[in-house]
């Protein structure tokens, strides 16, 4: 065979290789519809399934004791400021208070550090009882419009926040109408601690979702004001908390990005926050935070996972040496055919 | 046919007694009835062009079976789509997602219900232009027609009109109901074989009017000219009544003139006949029934969580609804960023009802995914695949006919898998109709070596088992001595059979005769002892019978058309013996008979006086010859029984001899008949012709009775000859497919319309019946009872299945096999309303039962006794029109393909070349795909009720309002892409055991009969393992998803990160939930649930990439969101692992602690000990059989049983052992 195939052309090897190729193929098409593909057949045989539940439950219990560990290291400060940021004549009736633009909405609050946080620290404004969720708010805006700005004006969705005056507003919707306005400003002993507003949102959106040409327009301008306003002069890719903002949360209570401050700081450190509180949530009685949190590569203050994958993991582990304790007290050998069904009968009659 | 037409014209109503006379002149009152309404129809024979207009405009002769054509398709295929009510659902659902209610987009609703009616309308239409091509295949044949001045020409059947004269050749089918007015006999007899339209195999014998006798000839219809009036078109198709005005005389016609369409000519050579009923007006297309559209058990069972799925949507959607009022009324208005009411109207808490109602169809829509459009794609196109992969099947290829199976509607697959009852037709289905001359008895000696299929076969399987059992050493009685006295009789009949099995290869089949025995062959008889007996048994078989030999002009060889394969076989074997029947003339038969002593055969004739023929009351039949020495003989054969009560006193010397010849063939499954003779003096004969002339002549109701008396005088006193054993052919495998059905569980029942003797016959030779088998034969004895003593008949039946319940409740011997034999007349009384549970009950107890002589209807009507009294699966399989009924009937209708007749196939729902396919498509296919399907509608409702509750939990959430947390697209695609691939390899791919362990262990089958896939505690289960697997999903993700930052830059999961998370999670847990569930992987498997998690990342990649215009929140969510974010995988490996791991701890402990067969057999298999330990292999491999009393196994084991008693009693006498007798029972 080898002579031949070393005297031969390449031709006739190339046409081997075809013929070769075409008889695989038919064998294959002949496997295929014969149902006689090789095929693997897996069996559940009881030292695989308990090795297979003890190596699983031995990777996640390490898994959730760094998890753990790292949810642990965050520090977070909450501060819950909407009925304390209400004055004493007011607090029966906190909805005039904020409905009242002639009140002063200033508060201020000092904060104890519990413990060494080290920068970046997170600052989020956390809303309760807000369903930014609703599918009414979810489709209300118009992200043509945001990144193209006047000339996508077919605002149908964004009604009532559509247009004021006959004039179109940009951005339109609930949404952006309703944008959080309370500012927070932080100071420790007298120095303020400076507050990057920047890079908060994602940079996509910054970049490709909200045009870098687009100003608002007409906004805030009708008889009902709902949050806060904007700019006219800043294109909307870098007005970052309305970016932060338009991204709606999938929960009635969610935290949202302010800012960060970029200094580390040390326990038993005490800062005064000074806030403007002009969010409405009293008409629904939700509630405001103010969160301070470090990260890690978890993200924030999460127990929770670590603990599921560690009790998963032990749980894993113990029921594989339930199996293997039946397994031992009660053997089956494998393929044994005393279990086979015509087996059966005789032995219990 | 070309070589035939040697042979003068006959009168073929001198060789008959009973069946053709004369009718009587004509009674010209009673052609008054055909008047008025009912009997209008008027024909003009030869004047075709006459009805081309109207009134006497009748149908032409073009024939549709197809539901559509060009112009109604479109409608009435739509309409039919949207009769479904699922389909009427999602029709609702896709109009009303594209109003403002609707949660998501309409393109998500619209596409996939477009795709579903869209794929079920081709397969209409294709299965459509099927059944239009088989149509025209019909339309387009060829008949000759008298088109002017007595030429002949063809025309396509579709172009005769009513009125056209037509001849039609021999072996040529009826373009239409013809009037028969004349044939190529000159009393213008011609036979007719019903086959497509009752079943009968025996031919029929019609007769032309005297008047039209001589229109017997092209040129003579020139001139002819006749008007019918008769019947308006029915489906009766015993009954005719017409009068044909002919010369200006009216002549009455009855059914005997009557040749029906799809009936065909035999052993004549043509025949003349006037169109009467064209179309669809012709007697067998008004019998034509719709079939009727079948449905699975499964896909009903199905139906029913479809209804309890839908309870439960309307329920949440319910909740949802409630909810929903309580936050719009109460909460919404203080949610000034809501800016509530909204335009539509769909938040208004001014009017929280009308919103609640809009809501209500809102959660209905979003809810949907609980009932999944997409189910009843994937079900299609597994089902079709399933088809394909049935038809595409070698094992079930004939390759002679070079059919291969064909499962024409893919509906029924996985009802394959669950049958319990076979209810099969004999002829052309067990049987291939064909006869051989096999074995006989002359004066007492057996000839005939060659061993009948049954005891070929019967022999093989024993020495099989036999040999099992020495080695396994674990025989009743200790291995040495049973060797000893076993070993040499089954050594003695495996030589024999093997033996013949050469034989069988080496020699040249004659067709009908397998007879070998060198001591009659090739003129050996004349040395054997009673050579005078044996002649005379030859003569018997050359001499005895009504057909007509036709010669070879090429070869010389004649051969026989006969009425019945019987007769055929007899004289081909007498030809073979060398008495080579050669010419009828009207008065004589010549047989060309070859002695040894010399070379030249000499030609005798043998003078006929008188025919006595056969009819199934008689069972016998007899000729007066005289020979060529002027002796008179008379020659008869027929049923044993009969014979031997007409025995003489004197001719009675064979007799005891005969009888256990008669046995023996009769357990080996032979037809048998005896044959007998009787020397006659002149004037006995003279005195007796007298009378007999004087019956023949005579007319009125009496007649036959008067010939039947007098034929009774002359047959009797008879002197036994001899006996023969013809093997009514099976066909290939029957006996060996019967056995395994057996024992997977089946109950065969065998519907015939063949004559009880022949039924029980072929019960023997399938082994259905065996010799010992108490037979429980219920009957009526109708002659006895007047007619309108119906009351007393149906006591009597009643009475007779009462003592046969009472003999098996009796019954103390486990092994006491019963096997039920009842006949068409009896049966009518049988299946009355008060009558049929009592004889079903019967029925369901005995091993075997066998209905013979049934009509076409009983067949369909003892079918849905079967099915609806047992309320189990029943399969009928036949191969002629007369089983049509019962193939629609049936849960699943299987034709057998291959053979002429196409009505039972185009009524089937599975075609299939041999019944021994049967054993394949049911054993490995149907176990197959009721478990592939079971598997894949439990899974699908996993997967939807998995992800669709998330849906639902999620409103909570949001207020009710109806927002679901998942983008559209991935709603849309979840079931199109994401999901859709691996449940359908699982419905297509899936196999517990591979297709040859099916076959070895029977047994499996009855996990479908018993339904342990598909049962409520495993849909239940499965559903529960969805609310679980959505529960885990949906708040796993929520609580680590809740307020905190998921990143390491401290940003927040919004509703996109936390849906998109969500679902990474769902198609990772389901898609490795069927990981698990599958337990046969090709690479095929590998890569579709693979590539569906694959898909899913891939989608979000490009969907992330795509313009952002089209839908900018999962703008790059993949790549820039949530891969940076270690706990987005953690959370999916958690939350998959979580999802699993119930299903999988329970199929491991359900695999430890309860194992089902298929899983042991996938271990052994699996660690290869079938391989290693073959002894445990094939032990196991015999012990799966089901119980069963019918069947070889089953008979072998009686014998087995029977031979060791017999031994036993040897041993016992010898020595001392004490086992206690036919206690082994393997």
């Amino acid at each position: 065979m080898e002579m031949d195939g070393r005297s031969s052309s390449s031709a006739v090897i190339e046409a081997d290789s075809v013929s070769l190729q075409q008889s695989r193929r038919s064998k294959f098409i002949h496997q295929f519809t014969q149902q006689s593909l090789p095929a693997c057949k897996p069996v559940l045989s009881p030292p695989f399934v308990i090795s297979v539940f003890f190596v699983v439950g031995l990777i996640f219990i390490p898994i959730g004791i760094v998890a753990l560990h790292a949810s642990r290291s965050v520090v977070e400060i909450v501060y819950r400021y909407d009925g304390e940021c209400v004055p004493e004549p007011y607090r029966s009736n906190k909805l005039a208070y904020i409905k009242d633009d002639s009140i002063s909405k200033n508060c201020s609050k000092s904060l104890k550090i519990p413990k060494h946080m080290k920068a970046p620290i997170y600052i989020y404004y956390q809303l309760d009882n807000y369903y930014q969720n609703h599918r009414r708010y979810v489709k209300s805006r118009n992200d043509k419009q945001l990144l193209h700005g006047l000339k996508y004006h077919d605002a149908s969705s964004c009604h009532p926040e559509d247009a004021n005056h006959g004039h179109p507003i940009v951005p339109c919707g609930l949404i952006a109408w309703s944008l959080f306005n309370d500012t927070y400003s932080f100071s420790r002993g007298v120095v303020d601690l400076k507050v990057n507003r920047k890079n908060i949102a994602w940079k996509s959106d910054r970049e490709h979702k909200f045009g870098k040409q687009v100003y608002p327009v007409n906004f805030q301008n009708g008889t009902l004001i709902g949050g806060a306003n904007l700019d006219p002069n800043i294109p909307l890719s870098d007005q970052e908390d309305l970016i932060v903002w338009m991204r709606t949360s999938a929960l009635p209570t969610f935290r949202k990005l302010y800012g960060r401050i970029e200094e580390d700081l040390d326990a038993d450190d005490v800062i005064s926050v000074n806030l403007f509180n002009n969010y409405n949530t009293y008409s629904f009685s939700g509630s405001k935070k103010l969160v301070l949190s470090t990260s890690t590569w978890l993200g924030g203050h999460n127990d929770f996972l670590g603990i599921a994958y560690i009790s998963i993991g032990t749980s894993l582990i113990f029921i594989a040496f339930v199996f293997l304790l039946l397994h031992v007290n009660n053997p089956r050998p494998y393929g044994d055919t005393s279990n086979l069904s015509w087996n059966w009968k005789p032995i219990s009659s | 046919m070309a070589g035939g037409r040697i042979r003068a014209k006959l009168r073929r109503s001198n060789l008959y007694t009973f069946a053709c006379h004369r009718p009587h002149p004509t009674e010209e009152d009673k052609t008054d009835e055909i008047e008025g309404p009912g009997y209008s129809r008027i024909v003009h024979c030869n004047k075709p062009h006459i009805h081309e207009i109207k009134p006497l405009k009748y149908c032409t002769n073009y024939i549709s079976t197809t539901k559509y054509n060009f112009l109604t398709f479109l409608p009435k295929a739509i309409f039919e789509q949207f009769r479904r009510v699922a389909n009427l659902y999602f029709l609702l659902a896709a109009a009303l997602s594209l109003t403002p209610v609707s949660p998501f987009g309409p393109m998500s609703m619209i596409a996939p219900l477009a795709f579903v009616v869209g794929l079920s309308m081709a397969k209409e239409a294709l299965e459509d232009w099927r059944r239009f091509i088989q149509d025209m295949k019909v339309n387009l044949r060829k008949a000759s027609v008298h088109k002017e001045g007595g030429v002949f020409g063809l025309k396509p059947w579709m172009k005769l009109r009513v009125g056209d004269i037509v001849k039609v050749e021999k072996d040529q089918f009826f373009p239409a109901d013809l009037l028969l007015l004349s044939s190529s006999y000159e009393d213008g007899i011609c036979y007719v074989e019903t086959m497509n339209l009752d079943g009968e195999t025996n031919l029929k014998v019609k007769r032309a009017l005297e008047v039209t006798l001589s229109l017997d000839d092209d040129p003579t219809f020139e001139g002819f000219d006749a008007t019918i009036r008769c019947e308006d078109p029915n489906p009766n198709l015993y009954t005719f009544v017409g009068k044909l005005d002919y010369n200006s005389r009216v002549h009455p016609l009855d059914p005997n003139q009557i040749l029906l369409r799809d009936s065909k000519l035999r052993n004549t050579a043509y025949v003349y006949g006037v169109v009467i009923f064209t179309g669809h007006d012709s007697k067998v297309m008004q019998n034509a029934t719709k079939s009727p559209s079948k449905r699975s058990r499964i896909e009903k069972q199905m139906d029913k969580i479809i209804y309890i799925l839908f309870s439960f949507l309307v329920f949440i959607s319910f909740i949802s609804g409630v909810g929903f009022i309580v936050k719009t009324k109460n909460d919404l208005p203080h949610w000034w960023y809501l800016q509530v009411p909204d335009r539509e109207g769909l938040f208004d808490p001014n009017k929280p009802l009308q919103s609640a109602f809009y809501h209500l169809v809102t959660a209905l829509m979003l809810y949907g995914y609980l009932i999944p459009i997409s189910l009843y794609v994937s079900i299609e196109v597994v089902k079709v695949l399933q088809a394909i992969f049935i038809n595409q099947d070698l094992n079930m290829y004939d390759e002679e006919s070079g059919t291969p199976a064909q499962a024409r509607t893919s509906n029924l697959n996985e009802e394959l898998g669950q049958v319990d009852t076979i209810l099969s037709d004999k002829t052309g289905t067990l049987t291939c109709n064909q006869m051989d001359f096999l074995k006989c008895s002359i004066a007492g000696t057996a000839y005939g070596t060659r061993a009948s299929d049954v005891e070929l076969a019967a022999a093989k399987q024993m020495v099989m088992d036999m040999d099992g059992q020495g080695q396994n050493g674990n025989g009743n009685f200790s291995e040495k001595n049973g060797h000893e006295f076993a070993g040499p009789e089954i050594q003695l009949e495996t030589v024999i059979t093997s033996k013949d099995e050469d034989a069988i290869n080496n020699k040249n089949p004659i067709k009908g005769f397998s007879f070998e025995d060198s001591r009659l062959m090739n003129g050996n008889w004349f040395k054997e002892p009673n050579e005078n007996n044996i002649l005379l048994f030859f003569r018997i078989l050359s001499l005895c019978h009504t057909a007509i030999p036709e010669q070879n002009q090429e070869t010389g060889v004649f051969t026989y058309e006969a009425e019945s394969p019987d007769e055929g076989a007899f004289l081909v074997a007498a030809r073979e013996f060398g008495f080579e029947f050669c010419k009828r003339t009207q008065s004589s038969v010549f047989v060309r008979e070859k002695y040894p002593s010399s070379q030249e055969p000499t030609e005798r004739e043998f003078k006929v006086l008188a025919l006595l023929d056969f009819t199934s009351k008689r069972k016998r039949m007899s000729v007066i010859i005289r020979d060529e020495k002027d002796q008179i003989l008379l020659l008869c054969k027929g049923a044993d029984s009969i014979i031997f009560d007409r025995l003489s006193k004197n001719g009675r010397m064979y007799e005891e001899a005969t009888r256990k010849h008669l046995n023996e063939y009769g357990e080996a499954g032979l037809r048998t008949l005896a044959l007998a003779y009787k020397k006659l003096s002149e004037e006995e004969y003279s005195t007796w012709n007298d009378e007999f002339t004087k019956a023949k002549t005579s007319f009125g109701a009496d007649r036959e009775a008067n010939l039947e008396r007098v034929s009774d005088l002359m047959e009797k006193d008879l002197i036994l000859v001899g006996a023969t054993a013809v093997e009514d052919k099976l066909q290939k495998g029957v006996p060996q497919c019967i056995d395994k059905l057996a024992q997977a569980g089946l109950k065969i029942w065998v519907l015939t319309g063949d004559k009880m003797e022949t039924a029980i016959n072929i019960g023997f030779a399938c082994s259905l019946l065996r010799q010992g088998m108490r037979q429980i034969c219920i009957s009526s004895n109708l002659d006895a009872i007047v007619q309108d003593c119906r009351q007393a008949a149906k006591e009597d039946i009643l009475q007779q299945i009462t003592n046969g319940t009472e003999m098996i409740k009796v019954e103390k011997d486990p092994h006491a096999a019963f096997a039920l034999i009842i006949d068409g007349k009896t049966l009518t009384y049988a299946l009355e309303d008060d009558m049929k549970h009592h004889f079903l009950n019967l029925a369901i107890e005995c091993a075997s039962v066998i209905c013979c002589r049934v009509s076409p209807k009983q067949k369909a009507l003892v079918t849905r006794l079967v099915k609806e009294g047992t309320g189990k699966i029943t399969l009928a399989i036949g191969d002629g029109a007369n089983d049509v009924g019962m193939i629609q009937e049936a849960d699943i209708g299987v034709g057998i393909s291959g053979c002429e007749g196409m009505q039972a196939v185009m009524a089937s729902d599975f075609a299939i070349a041999e019944f021994q396919f049967l054993e394949r498509l049911l054993v490995v296919h149907g176990h197959w795909c009721y478990k592939r399907i079971a598997q894949m509608i439990c899974y699908f409702f996993y997967k939807n009720i998995a992800f669709g509750l998330t849906i639902f939990y999620f409103e909570a959430f949001a207020g009710f309002s109806g927002q679901s947390v998942y983008d559209d697209w991935y709603m849309l695609l979840f079931n199109v892409v994401l999901t859709s691939l691996p449940v359908i390899s699982l419905g297509v791919f899936e196999q517990d055991v591979d297709s040859e362990v099916c076959l070895q262990f029977p047994a499996l089958y009855q996990q479908g009969p018993k339904n342990l896939f598909f049962d409520w505690q495993r849909i239940f289960g499965w559903m529960a393992n969805g609310l679980y697997t959505s529960l885990v999903i949906f708040f796993l993700n929520i609580v680590i998803f809740y307020d905190q930052a998921f990143r390491l830059e401290g940003q927040t999961a919004d509703m996109v990160a936390v849906g998109t998370a969500m679902m990474t999670c769902v198609i990772w847990a389901v898609n490795v939930q069927i990981a698990l569930t599958m337990s046969h992987f090709t690479w095929i498997q590998h890569f579709l649930i693979s590539g569906s998690i694959t898909m899913w990342y891939l989608f979000l990649l490009v969907y992330g990439e795509m313009a952002y215009s089209l839908r900018v929140n999962a703008f790059r969510v993949l790549i820039e969101i949530l891969a940076p974010a270690p706990i987005y995988w953690s959370t999916t490996l958690l939350v998959t692992v979580l999802c699993n791991l119930p299903y999988l701890a329970h199929i491991s402990f359900q695999r430890s602690f309860k194992p089902l067969d298929h899983h042991i057999i996938q271990e052994i298999k699996y660690s290869r000990k079938d391989i290693e330990d073959g002894h445990m292999w094939s032990r196991e491999r015999s012990k799966a059989r089901q119980k069963t009393k019918i069947g070889f196994t089953a008979r072998v084991d009686a014998k087995i049983r029977q031979l060791k008693g017999r031994l036993q009693k040897k041993y016992s006498t010898m020595s001392t052992c004490h086992h206690p007798i036919g206690q082994q029972q393997t």
